[in-house]
This record gives C-alpha cells, sequence and structure tokens, in this order.
C-alpha cells in the first residue's frame, strides 16, 4: 500500500552554508567546544587531540560520517521503489564531500544485531511522519562532534528529520551519545533544491607526507597542548565557555558569560 | 609434532578476562554472520569463531566453550556439509580453547598428501589442533605434573618461528605470530582471499587490551601487533570496506576500528610512559587516571579495570 502524504525529496540538493560557518568551509577554531553537550571524557579527548594526526595517511581520506556529512556541499536524493507496487523500498543520499552513500531503508527491515559492523554512513531506516522523513540511524563507527577533536562515540544514535517546504529542505540531526554527551545534540541544515545540479567526483588518495617513526600517533599529553588559549584570547571567550558543556548550547548562557571574568590578553 | 615441556607451572589457563562472563550457558546461542567470501564469524559466549569453508572442508579459529561444542557444530553446518578439517588457536586463554577437545573429536584430518608425515596416530583422531608453540606450553605441563587443559585438547601441529602456512579450501592461509602482545604464543589468521583477518585477543571492540603480563603479554608487544595487523590491511577508500576484521571479542570489524583502537592503545601508552619516565610510582599513575577519557568506552568490565590495565601497561613498560 502507498503511504499517503509522502514528499518527493529526490534531486540534487545545494548546500546553504550560513548556518554554523565557522564550523563548516572555514574549519572551527582549535580548542572551541562551545555548544556541545560533552562530558569530562570527551573533553580530555579534544585537548589530546593534535591536528597532524589527519596527516597520517590512514587518516587523510576518512570519511565524515553521517551525523556530520551534512555540513559540506551539495547532495543528490534519490528513491528505490519496487517495480510493480511502486512502494518505496529505500531513499539514497550522495553527499559530494568525499562522495560518501547512503541508504535509508522504507520497507521495515529491522537494524542488524548488535554483532553486526559499523560504519561511517551507520544503518539507517525511515518512516514518515506525515510529510516529514524521520530517520533512525545505528551501527555508527567513531565520528565526530566538532572536527577539531570532540570526538562522538561509536554508540551513538541519530534521529534526523527530513523536512521540505517547496524547494528548500531543512535536514534536523539530533545525536545521542551515551557515552560523550551529557544531552542530545541538535543540528540543522539549509538546502535549496538545484534543478540543473551535477554533482563531482570526489577521489581521495592518501600518500606520506611526513616521515614518522612506525606507529606514532600525534597528541597532545594531558594538559600541554599549547593551542587552546588562542581561541579564547582572540574572541574573548572565558575558558570554561570554550571548553563546552551542555550549559552551553542554550541562549541564555551568554547572559551567564557576559558575568564571567575575560581571558588573559583578550582583545 | 614437537616435543612438549613446560620452563614453568602455569595454572592461568582460566584466564579470560575479556568478554562476558561465562555462567550458564545453556541459553547461548550460536549466531552465524557472514565475513566476506568464504569466511564468516560465530558470535556465541568467550571468543569469536572464524569459519572457513569450501570443498575441503572446514576450518575454525577458536573454540570458546566444551559446554557449546554441539551448537558450534550445528552453526558450522549451516554454512558447511563438510567436514571440520582444522582447529587453529590464537592463544590459550580458555574462553578461546575450551571446546578444543569435544570439536576435534567431530572433525576429521585430512591423512595424505604433504601433511600425512606430520600427523602419525594423530590421524585417526579428528581434526588438526594448529596454534604456536607457547600455546601448547601452557596448555601441558611436564611428565608427572597436572596439565591445565586434557589431553585432547591439546594442539596436535605446532610452530616455532613467525608463521605457518596453509593452503585449505583454494585460499592461502596465514596464521601469523605475533611476538609478546596479548600473551607470549598469539597468532592472528590471515585468509588471503576471502581478505579476513582472525585477530584472537589483539584487538576487540569490548574492553581495554588484555594484557597477560604473567604469560608474556606486553604492552609495546601489544601495539606491535596491532600495527602488524594494520599492515596488512587495504581498505576501499578512506579506512572502511575492504579487508575485513573478526576480533577476539566483539562487533565485525574492518580498519577504521582498528585503526580508532590503535590510536587509544598508542596514546595510553604514551602517557603511562611519560609518567613513568618522570618517576611516578604506580599508586601515582592510577591515580592521574591516563585512561580517563577512553573508559566510558571500554572501562566497564569489572574483570579487567582501567586500573588493571594501566597496572599492566606499566609493569611491562618499566621492564
Ligand atoms: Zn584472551
Amino acid at each position: 500500500m502507498l503511504a499517503s502524504a509522502q514528499v518527493n525529496l529526490s534531486g540534487v540538493w545545494s548546500s546553504r552554508l550560513d548556518e554554523d560557518f565557522p564550523d563548516r568551509l572555514a574549519g572551527p577554531e582549535l580548542g572551541d567546544y562551545g555548544g556541545l553537550p560533552i562530558n569530562a571524557a570527551d573533553r580530555l579527548r579534544a585537548t589530546s587531540w593534535n591536528a597532524s594526526l589527519i596527516t597520517l595517511p590512514e587518516y587523510q581520506c576518512r570519511v565524515h560520517p553521517s551525523d556530520y556529512a551534512a555540513s559540506f556541499a551539495d547532495i543528490r536524493m534519490w528513491e528505490d521503489r519496487d517495480r510493480d507496487t511502486q512502494e518505496l523500498v529505500a531513499i539514497h543520499i550522495h553527499h559530494f564531500a568525499w562522495a560518501t552513500e547512503r541508504t535509508i531503508w522504507m520497507d521495515g527491515r529491522p537494524h542488524p544485531p548488535d554483532y553486526a559492523l559499523h560504519t561511517a554512513m551507520g544503518f539507517s531506516t525511515g518512516k514518515w511522519d506525515g510529510d516529514i522523513l524521520t530517520v533512525t540511524t545505528t551501527h555508527l563507527k567513531e565520528g565526530w562532534a566538532r572536527r577539531n577533536g570532540v570526538a562522538r562515540s561509536d554508540r551513538a544514535t541519530v534521529t534526523e528529520h527530513f523536512i521540505r517546504h517547496g524547494d528548500d529542505l531543512t535536514w534536523v540531526i539530533v545525536v545521542n551519545d551515551p557515552v560523550y554527551f551529557t544531552e542530545p545534540l541538535f543540528r540543522s541544515r539549509d538546502y535549496v533544491f538545484n534543478a540543473t545540479g551535477q554533482i563531482a567526483p570526489y577521489p581521495c588518495e592518501s600518500v606520506t607526507e611526513i616521515i614518522r617513526p612506525k606507529g606514532q600517533i600525534p597528541h597532545y599529553l594531558p594538559n600541554t597542548n599549547p593551542f587552546l588559549k588562542e581561541y579564547q584570547v582572540n574572541h574573548g571567550i572565558p575558558e570554561q565557555a570554550a571548553m563546552g558543556g551542555a550549559e552551553t548550547m542554550y541562549p541564555e548562557y551568554k547572559q551567564k558569560i557576559a558575568t564571567m571574568p575575560k581571558p588573559g590578553g583578550a582583545k | 609434532m614437537k616435543t612438549l615441556f613446560l620452563a614453568a607451572v602455569f595454572g592461568a589457563a582460566t584466564f579470560a578476562q575479556e568478554g562476558p562472563v561465562p555462567g550458564n550457558l545453556a541459553n547461548t546461542e550460536i549466531h552465524v554472520l557472514p565475513a566476506q567470501g568464504n569466511v564468516y564469524m560465530l558470535v556465541g559466549a568467550g571468543g569469536n569463531i572464524a569459519v572457513q569453508v569450501g570443498h575441503d572442508g572446514a576450518l575454525i579459529v577458536d573454540t570458546q566453550y566444551a559446554q557449546l561444542a554441539d551448537k558450534i557444530l550445528a552453526a558450522i553446518k549451516k554454512v558447511s556439509d563438510r567436514p571440520l578439517r582444522y582447529i587453529v588457536n590464537t592463544h590459550y586463554h580458555a574462553d578461546h580453547i575450551g571446546g578444543n577437545e569435544p570439536l576435534r573429536k567431530a572433525g576429521a584430518t585430512i591423512a595424505g598428501g604433504n601433511v600425512a608425515g606430520d600427523l602419525g596416530a594423530a590421524a585417526s583422531e579428528g581434526a588438526q589442533i594448529i596454534a604456536h608453540d607457547n600455546v601448547a606450553k601452557r596448555m601441558t605441563a611436564p611428565t608427572g605434573q597436572q596439565a591445565p587443559t586434557p589431553t585432547g585438547a591439546w594442539p596436535t601441529d605446532t610452530f616455532i618461528d613467525d608463521e605457518k602456512k596453509l593452503w585449505f579450501n583454494g585460499e592461502g592461509i596465514e596464521i601469523i605470530h605475533l611476538p609478546n602482545a596479548h600473551t607470549d604464543g598469539d597468532s592472528i589468521v590471515f585468509f588471503r582471499r576471502s581478505d579476513v583477518i582472525a585477530t584472537g585477543d589483539l584487538f576487540t571492540t569490548t574492553d581495554y587490551p588484555v594484557i597477560d603480563v604473567a604469560a608474556g603479554g606486553t604492552i609495546n608487544g601489544f601495539i606491535n601487533g596491532v600495527n602488524r595487523i594494520l599492515d596488512l590491511v587495504i581498505t576501499v577508500y578512506g579506512q572502511e570496506g575492504g579487508t575485513m576484521i573478526i576480533p577476539g571479542h566483539g562487533r565485525l570489524s574492518d580498519a577504521g576500528d582498528l585503526i580508532n583502537y590503535r590510536e587509544m592503545i598508542t596514546i595510553i601508552r604514551d602517557r603511562v610512559q611519560d609518567m613513568v619516565k618522570k618517576g611516578m610510582t604506580l599508586e601515582q599513575v592510577k591515580a592521574a587516571k591516563p585512561t580517563f577519557d577512553y573508559d566510558p568506552l571500554y572501562g566497564s568490565n569489572p574483570r579487567w579495570t582501567p586500573d588493571m590495565f594501566v597496572e599492566a601497561v606499566y609493569k611491562t613498560l618499566k621492564k
């Protein structure tokens, strides 16, 4: 039976990069964890992270996980329908960035058992809430809440909502991470339908950029990261706010920041 | 088969810090998950089992517990109607060798060709059990002493060097010894055509690396072992696909999971190494919580706690 009130999401959608811009094309600054509901364990992961890590060949082509991929560039969405019944079997998304592809199963199949493979895209199933496509994703590989070292664990689950109004698409992403978050992380991203849109390939080849002793992993020992103050000083952000936590996600936190001492040397 | 002797009495055959506690196994189910090519992963209690099948029969890596042998055989039947020919043990821990005796009995050796000369009387006694010589040493005992495992569970085909190679079911299989890692007898099994690696306890997705210090395990041997496995892995793109990895415990994996695990172990080793250099005592190192950021992921196993892991790292770095 055809479900009623479905919208068609097929086509190329162009990413509007206005929301959370520094987190997106420009890239987040080192030591900016504000607005992320992280716990103390994740904060240590983040402050230990050394950007040189991504010069290791095995990290160079690491793709953005599906809950972060919406932050970049255009996407193509298309449907698989059963030829005879025209029932919707799956919806696919191709991201320009790293050419990753997702399948959102719409045929009611269960998620795999806990001993099955985890992937960067995870395993997704969808259902229609009226005109809104709601997607549940499990079996994710470890990823990141922000690409400056803030980890999102492989035990996270993600709920997404795809909301189409005419040629506008709002994609809401809710990440629950029982390991590293104390509250869900909400993100939204805006796209515009692109009737002539084409998506280019995204080849990636790893090369040795720096000769290192075998097995060496760049990281900072606790309390030795020299870059954590830069963001605080350059933007006048108190350390407590820069270090993130659920409280820093909410608008009223701005009033609290106003009462905190500015970091030493702030402009 | 080589002569087995023991330099010391090893009472640690029940050492099984990983995975769920083996309690009543009556309700344990054995699940079969295709890994890739001719290789499947069997999940039950104890260490994961890899099964490779084909015209020549079945080869399994590790055997979980004796009480599960019938269920394991039934699971193998689901993917092969040919006899069980080989058992490979990745190491001597009870949760990986427990089913050796009944599974061996249920199998049948290929007698003839280039293996006949090795077998002697063993040829009629079921499947061959292949392991590194140090596994055999820890499962047996010198004459007159009580062995920690029954004779029928003992390896029948041991090797003392870095690697044993086998051609079975149309593919080359490398059994690669990684010295002084989880124990002193660890092997990984690389199925070259299927492109699957069974790692034993050199990699799990559930726990901190278990270092059986009394059995020759060391943190640096462990890290070297993990790096060796990564050398064998080829991905499709980024960190994913290509070579599939069956861990000792936990879920089916690929390079990305092993890369994250390698990152975790290396960072914790570096932190403890730095503390050792500063002259900190074991108690001071434990108090500094060098595993703090990974504890929500790996720190909830009461039989292999963060403190036990830190102690093993500290002790083997101090050596
Ligand atoms: Zn073990």
